[in-house]
């Protein structure tokens, strides 16, 4: 894992002091609301609907158990006990007092992490897949490019007053478990003979006008990534949008100049820009390459995890739905869901973050990852500790086996929490995991991606959610709309909208209805949702919503 | 015709601890809806949010909100106005809990 050199250290430690000194001007009433306003947002501090909230960046979803033990410590001290873990690998404590602040940041930085540039119209956290470094799939793990561009972009003097907020992600796998396609920027890793290399996609987001990336070059070598990187973002930075917020997105530029003159403007300040790059950046990157080597795997074999797997059913679901292979045979990567029935996607306990930080340091080489999908996971887990981390897991109320299922739902903070909201999210989460227990359906419903958003921003993803939900406001009532079809893989689509939205009292009873339209459409249970869906398309499932509801109702 | 006046009370949230409060008739900030003010005219709801808007050391992003007269004083009209009442549904934080 990265360890802060001296620099990034000194420049965090330098941020929080100067964030102290503009906190106690903003109370002892130097600094007005809009003077304060955007210091408080470079630092990752919002105001929200009950109280301040505090974005803290997990750097491509990456933390070590020290690191976990003071997100704990941290909830514990200045917030109410537990943290919500967003789609974008980042934590957020939603009780924070505006006078705490800066000790948090302290706090964050004596374990090497900082809530800087999770807000403002700058390059964000970078994400990356959960799975790096674990996965069999993939061609290098992409975490020392994430932090590559962690680094540049930090605090980057050209960057800091983009048109809009800017994303990037990054995959080394073909699988592309982090979205990339609904990013301004992803970014593929790619081998090639010549070496490995980068596939640029720009223009992807989901939002209001919800765009899938389009390739901007399909290698660029990555001694040359950073000259390339800078060229995308300074054209943007140039022809994006400021007039108008809504159509400030890259996917919007890209959109109205066309990718053509997009990719000859990118080329022509690249030209120009790579020289300028005298190879400090690679022997960056190669440093940082070393810190992240993979552990030395050594598990000494499975030991009897086949046979706990044979007698033990409750254990054999766990590791059926929440366990994924490992590059090294003798180990697994676990997710460990945030999504037990019925409670808040995403949500842990400092009591369970202890229990996590425990459970990586002792038995799984001191590594943990956040998912975009809103999951802790051991990435480096040997099996022969399946049985004991599942112990452990069960006694703190984080063994539950739903990975992939139905109940395993994004949600978005919604209006339980987001000034910006139109609906909650977090209630409609809660009541479909709850039904789909009471149901006991999910198993046989098989993998299926429910994604919810309380408002048009797409927080929640829904738009690439197999079913996505989306909260409104229409004329001061609570209505879910629903898409279908959805799908935020290597090739990613936007969902259909069904039709007309759903009252928050019937939005989860229509859910209930596409689902046992599924199960009885389907051609057998090899065929999971989507691809019944990609097979007979939306007609059935609207029949199903809006036709026949009455009569299923009653007949129910 | 301009539109009648929908009654409304001055909202906004308090600067050191972020959470709802709501300007009482004497100009003071209280955490109740209830012991709000009830603003019926629109030249007074003006003079409550310039008021507001010069006590950015007590709040931020103070706004006028939609409320009816209740038993017990304002009562919020839109849900999102019900909700900064309470707190979120989640778990019982917010106002809820000190309720």
């Amino acid at each position: 894992m990265y360890r802060y050199s001296e620099f990034d250290e000194a420049f965090v430690r330098n941020r929080v002091a100067q964030f102290r000194a503009q906190v106690a001007r903003r109370i002892d009433g130097s600094l007005t609301e809009d003077e304060f306003k955007p210091l408080r947002l470079m630092n990752g501090l919002y105001l929200q609907l009950h109280a301040y909230m505090l974005r803290v960046a997990i750097p491509y979803g990456t933390l070590n158990g020290a690191q976990m033990r003071q997100l704990a410590m941290i909830a514990d001290r200045w917030d109410k006990g537990y943290g919500h873990f967003t789609t974008r690998q980042n934590i957020q404590f939603n009780w924070p007092a505006l006078r705490d602040v800066p000790d948090m940041l302290d706090a964050l930085a004596d374990v090497g992490m900082h809530a800087i540039q999770t807000s403002g119209n700058t390059i964000r956290n970078v994400t990356a897949d959960h799975f790096a470094g674990a996965a069999e799939d993939e061609v290098m793990d992409p975490r020392p490019v994430a932090e590559l561009i962690r680094q540049w972009s930090t605090d980057h003097p050209e960057f800091q007053f983009l048109p809009r907020k800017f994303k990037v992600a990054v995959t080394g796998s073909p699988m592309d478990r982090a979205v990339t396609a609904a990013h301004d920027i992803g970014l593929r890793l790619v081998a090639k003979e010549t070496g490995v290399g980068v596939k640029v996609l720009v223009g992807g987001g989901l939002g209001r006008t919800p765009m899938i990336g389009k390739v901007l070059k399909s290698f660029v070598p990555l001694p040359d990534l950073l000259p390339y990187l800078e060229a995308v973002v300074a054209v943007y930075n140039l022809l994006g949008r400021r007039d108008n917020k809504y159509k400030a997105r890259i996917k919007i530029t890209v959109h109205e100049t066309g990718i053509e003159e997009i990719r000859r403007l990118v080329e022509e300040e690249f030209a120009a820009r790579k020289p300028l790059f005298k190879g400090a950046d690679q022997r960056m990157l190669a440093e940082i390459t070393a810190q992240f080597a993979a552990p030395a795997f050594n598990a000494e074999g499975s030991g009897d995890y086949e046979t706990w797997r044979q007698a033990d059913a409750v254990f054999r679901a766990f590791t059926d739905t929440n366990v994924a292979r490992h590059r090294h045979p003798d180990y697994a990567i676990l997710t460990v869901s945030l999504k037990a029935h019925g409670a808040t996607p995403g949500d842990a306990t400092s009591d369970q973050m202890r229990v996590l930080a425990e459970l990586a340091e002792r038995y799984a080489h001191d590594e943990l990852r956040i998912s975009h999908e809103q999951n802790v996971i051991l990435p480096h887990l040997p099996k022969r500790h399946l049985k004991a981390v599942h112990e452990a897991l069960s006694a703190a109320g984080l063994a539950v086996a739903n990975v992939g299922l139905a109940s395993d739902i994004i949600a978005c903070p919604g209006m339980d929490y987001c000034a910006l909201a139109t609906a909650r999210s977090i209630p409609v989460a809660q009541e479909l995991a709850t039904r789909f227990e009471a149901m006991r359906i999910e198993h046989e419903i098989g993998p299926l991606k429910i994604k919810i958003s309380g408002c048009i921003n797409a927080c929640g993803h829904h738009h690439v959610g197999h079913i996505g939900i989306l909260g409104l406001d229409r004329a001061g009532v609570e209505s879910y709309q629903i898409t279908l079809g959805g799908d935020g893989g290597p090739d990613a689509v936007i969902g259909e909208r069904t039709g007309p939205g759903f009252a928050y009292d019937q939005i989860v009873p229509a859910i209930e209805r596409i689902l046992l339209a599924y199960l009885d459409l389907r051609e057998g249970p090899g065929e999971t949702f989507l691809d019944a869906y990609r097979r007979v398309g939306l007609g059935p499932f609207k029949s199903a919503l809006y036709e026949d509801g009455e009569a299923r109702a009653d007949a129910a | 015709m301009p539109r009648p006046f929908s009654p409304k009370v001055l909202t906004a949230n308090a600067l050191l601890e972020g959470d709802v409060v709501y300007m009482t008739a004497d100009g003071a900030w209280t955490r109740h809806h209830a012991e709000a003010e009830l603003i019926e005219d629109e030249a007074t709801a003006e003079l409550r949010l310039l008021d507001a808007e010069a006590r950015g050391h007590e709040v931020v992003g103070a706004y006028l909100a939609d409320a009816t007269p209740g038993p017990h004083g304002p009562e919020p009209v839109h849900f999102r106005e019900a909700f900064r009442t309470r707190g979120p549904s989640n778990y019982h934080h917010g106002k809820q809990e000190r309720a």
